[in-house]
C-alpha cells in the first residue's frame, strides 16, 4: 500500500475525520459537496495544514511529521498557481532546483516533461500567455517534475471551459495511468471522478459516506447526495423478500433481501398517467406534480406524494398528458427497473 | 497610529503622494447641474496654492547662468553627497526594511500591532526630533554611540555616515509600509505551491515572494530614496552642516538662501526636477503597470 492515512482536522465548526488508502498507481477521487472537507483533506496530505490527529504514511515513511517542503508529494492546485514571473520551463524546473539539481539539469528535466505533456513550443511562455488547458498541463508537469510518490490534484479540471475540459480530461487520464505512485484527486464533478479515478471516496460533512469503484458507486448510491450525482431516485426502506417498504409504499424489486435496504431507480423508469392505468401494475402510487423543468433532451417532472420522485419523460408525453404543476397523476415503476440493496 | 498607514490594495493601486490622480471622472449622459461655486472656488484656490510656488521657482530661475551655477564645485559637491547618501540610505533601508516588512506581514507574533505602529512613528515624527533622538542614542555620549566609540572607534554624529543614518531613519517607514502592503496583497498560495515543490522558506522568499512583490519594493525604494534626498531636519541636527561631508542639497539650499538666493533657486530646481522625474517614473512604470 503506497498511501495509508488517517486525517483528523478539527476546526471550530467542522471536523474532518477520514481514513484513506491508495495502492501504487491507484487514482482515488475524493468526491463531495462544497464544504465537505475535500480540499482540507488534500491540504492536510500536502502538509499545508497540520493534522489535529492521525498519520500519513507513504511507502512506509511517516509524512505527518515532515514539513510540506520535505514531503515526497506533487500538487496541482485548482487555479494552477503557476509562478507568474517564471516561464513555463522555469516553473517546471522550480521543483528539481529546490531538490538540489543544477540549473542545467533542472531545465533538461523540465524540457523533457514539457515535451511529454506536448508543450515544448510553449516552454518560454509566461503563464499569462498560456490558455487554461496549457496552464493545467504545465501545472501537472511541474508537480510530476519532483518525482513525487503521492500526487495531489485539487479540482484539476474545474477552471476549464467545457470543450477544453473534455480534451484535458483524457490527457490527464493518460498521465495518471503512467504515474506509478498514488494519486488523490478532489472534485465535485461526478463525471471527472468516474473517468479519472479507480476508486471514489465520497465525503460529506468531513466523513466518508461511501466508497467503491465508480461502477459500484454509480449503481448503489448510499446517500441523497450521491444519488443526485449519479442521477437516481433513492429511498431507504425495510426489505422483506422481493418487496421493500418505503413509508407506506411497497416496492416490488427484482432483488431478494431482508432488513434495512435501499431502493434505487432512474428517473426515466418512472411512467406517468392521468388516470389510474388498467390492470393493477405494481409499484403504482398517486402523486402531485411539484414542478416541471427541462433536463437535457427530456423533461424532468418533480413529483410530490408519499415519496418525492424525479420522473424523466419526453416533451411529447408532457403535451399528450397535458401536465402542469399542481396536477394529480399516477406514477409507476417496473419492478425490473428498481434495484434494491442492503442499507 | 495604524489607521494613518497608507494601505496598498496591490501593485496597481496609486501609491502615496501620487494617489488620487489616477481616477478619471466617468462621463455620464445624465444632466448634471453646474458645479457649486462653494466647492469650485476653494478647489481652484487650493490648486493655485500648490502650483504657484513651483511656478515662481521656474519664473525666477536664472536660466542664463543656470549651467555655470550648476557646475560650481560646491554645488556639484552637495549634489554628489546628496545622491550618494540617499542611495546608500536606501540600500540600508532595503536590507533592513524588506525583512522587517516580511516579518510584519507573514509572521504572527505577540505585539505585532505595536511593532507596526512603532515602525510608522518616524513617518509622523518631526525630523528635528528624530535628529535629537539619534544624537541621544548614537551620539558620542549616547547609549549606543558611547559603546560604538569605545569598542570600534566609530563616531556617527557630524560625519557622512551620520547623514546616511539620519536619512535612513526618516525614510525607512516609506519602504516598510510599501513592501508590507505588497506582501499582504500578494497571493500567499503561490508560496504554498512553492513549498509543495520542496522550496525552503528562504527559497520561497527569494524565488517566489520577492519577485511577486517587486513592484511594491521598487515603488517603496523610490519613495524612500526621494524622502532621503530631501531630508533636512534630522540631518542638520544629527550630522551637522559641514561642506563636503554632511552638507547635502537641502542644507545647501537653506544656506544659499541667505548668501546668494539665485544659487538657492538653482539648487531647488534640481531637487524639483528629481521629484518630478520620480513621480513620473513611479506612475508610468511601477504603479500603473506592475
Amino acid at each position: 500500500m503506497t498511501l495509508h492515512a488517517r486525517l483528523v482536522v478539527v476546526r471550530s465548526a467542522f471536523t474532518l475525520d477520514l481514513t484513506l488508502r491508495a495502492a501504487p498507481g491507484e487514482v482515488v477521487a475524493l468526491l463531495g459537496p462544497n464544504g465537505a472537507g475535500k480540499t482540507t483533506a488534500l491540504r492536510a496530505l500536502a502538509g499545508l495544514i497540520s493534522l489535529s490527529e492521525g498519520e500519513i504514511v507513504v511507502d512506509g515513511r511517516p509524512l505527518h511529521t515532515m514539513a510540506a517542503e520535505q514531503r515526497p508529494i506533487g500538487m496541482v492546485f485548482q487555479d494552477y498557481l503557476l509562478f507568474p514571473h517564471l516561464s513555463a520551463l522555469d516553473n517546471v524546473a522550480f521543483g528539481p532546483r529546490c531538490h538540489g539539481a543544477s540549473k542545467a539539469e533542472a531545465r533538461r528535466a523540465a524540457a523533457a516533461l514539457l515535451e511529454r505533456v506536448g508543450l515544448t513550443e510553449h516552454a518560454g511562455a509566461k503563464p499569462r500567455h498560456l490558455s487554461g488547458g496549457q496552464a493545467q498541463r504545465v501545472a501537472l508537469a511541474r508537480a510530476l517534475a519532483v518525482g513525487p510518490r503521492l500526487l495531489l490534484l485539487d479540482e484539476p479540471l474545474a477552471a476549464l471551459d467545457a470543450h477544453t475540459r473534455l480534451e484535458i480530461r483524457s490527457h490527464l487520464r493518460r498521465h495518471l495511468a503512467d504515474f506509478d505512485g498514488a494519486t488523490v484527486l478532489v472534485t465535485h464533478d461526478p463525471l471527472d471522478a468516474m473517468v479519472l479515478a479507480d476508486r471514489l471516496v465520497v465525503i460529506e460533512n468531513g466523513a466518508i459516506v461511501q466508497q467503491g469503484t465508480p461502477a459500484e458507486v454509480a449503481r448503489r448510491p448510499r446517500t441523497d447526495y450521491v444519488a443526485r450525482l449519479v442521477g437516481l431516485n433513492l429511498y431507504r426502506g425495510l426489505a422483506d423478500g422481493s418487496r421493500v417498504k418505503v413509508d407506506e409504499l411497497l416496492f416490488s424489486t427484482a432483488d431478494h433481501l431482508d432488513g434495512p435496504a435501499f431502493v434505487a431507480f432512474p428517473p426515466a423508469a418512472v411512467a406517468l398517467y392521468r388516470v389510474k392505468p388498467d390492470g393493477s401494475p405494481r409499484n403504482l402510487w398517486q402523486a402531485t406534480i411539484d414542478g416541471i423543468e427541462r433536463h437535457g433532451d427530456n423533461v424532468r417532472v418533480h413529483l410530490d406524494g408519499p415519496i418525492p420522485v424525479f420522473a424523466d419523460i419526453t416533451p411529447a408525453a408532457v403535451a399528450d398528458l397535458d401536465l402542469g404543476a399542481g396536477q394529480q397523476v399516477w406514477a409507476s415503476v417496473k419492478a425490473t427497473e428498481t434495484h434494491a440493496y442492503p442499507a | 497610529m495604524t489607521s494613518s498607514t497608507p494601505e496598498r490594495a496591490g501593485p496597481a493601486a496609486p501609491q502615496g503622494g501620487a494617489g488620487g490622480a489616477g481616477g478619471r471622472p466617468v462621463s455620464s449622459d445624465r444632466i448634471s447641474g453646474r458645479p457649486p461655486w462653494l466647492l469650485v472656488v476653494p478647489a481652484v484656490l487650493g490648486l493655485a496654492f500648490l502650483v504657484l510656488p513651483l511656478t515662481g521657482l521656474l519664473i525666477r530661475a536664472p536660466w542664463t547662468t543656470l549651467l555655470r551655477r550648476l557646475t560650481e564645485p560646491h554645488v556639484l559637491e552637495a549634489l554628489r553627497l546628496s545622491l550618494v547618501c540617499a542611495t546608500v540610505a536606501t540600500a540600508v533601508c532595503l536590507l533592513l526594511g524588506v525583512p522587517l516588512a516580511w516579518l510584519l506581514a507573514r509572521v504572527s507574533f505577540p505585539g505585532r500591532r505595536l511593532v507596526r505602529a512603532l515602525v510608522t512613528v518616524p513617518l509622523v515624527l518631526p525630523p528635528v526630533v528624530g535628529g535629537v533622538a539619534l544624537l541621544l542614542v548614537l551620539g558620542r555620549r549616547g547609549l549606543v554611540g558611547q559603546w560604538l566609540d569605545s569598542t570600534f572607534g566609530i563616531t556617527l554624529p557630524f560625519t557622512t555616515a551620520g547623514v546616511i543614518v539620519a536619512e535612513a531613519f526618516v525614510a525607512m517607514p516609506f519602504l516598510v509600509i510599501s513592501v508590507e502592503g505588497a506582501l499582504r496583497a500578494a497571493d500567499q498560495r503561490f508560496e504554498e505551491a512553492a513549498a509543495t515543490l520542496g522550496a525552503s522558506r528562504w527559497t520561497v522568499f527569494r524565488r517566489v515572494t520577492l519577485p511577486l512583490i517587486m513592484p511594491g519594493v521598487v515603488a517603496g525604494a523610490v519613495l524612500c530614496w526621494a524622502r532621503a534626498l530631501g531630508e533636512f531636519g534630522a540631518t542638520i541636527t544629527f550630522a551637522g552642516n559641514f561642506p563636503g561631508t554632511t552638507r547635502t542639497m537641502p542644507l545647501a539650499v537653506y544656506l544659499a538662501l541667505e548668501t546668494e538666493p539665485e544659487a538657492a533657486i538653482v539648487l531647488s530646481l534640481v531637487l524639483l526636477a528629481v521629484s518630478v522625474i520620480i513621480l513620473a517614473g513611479l506612475r508610468d512604470r511601477w504603479v500603473n503597470s506592475p
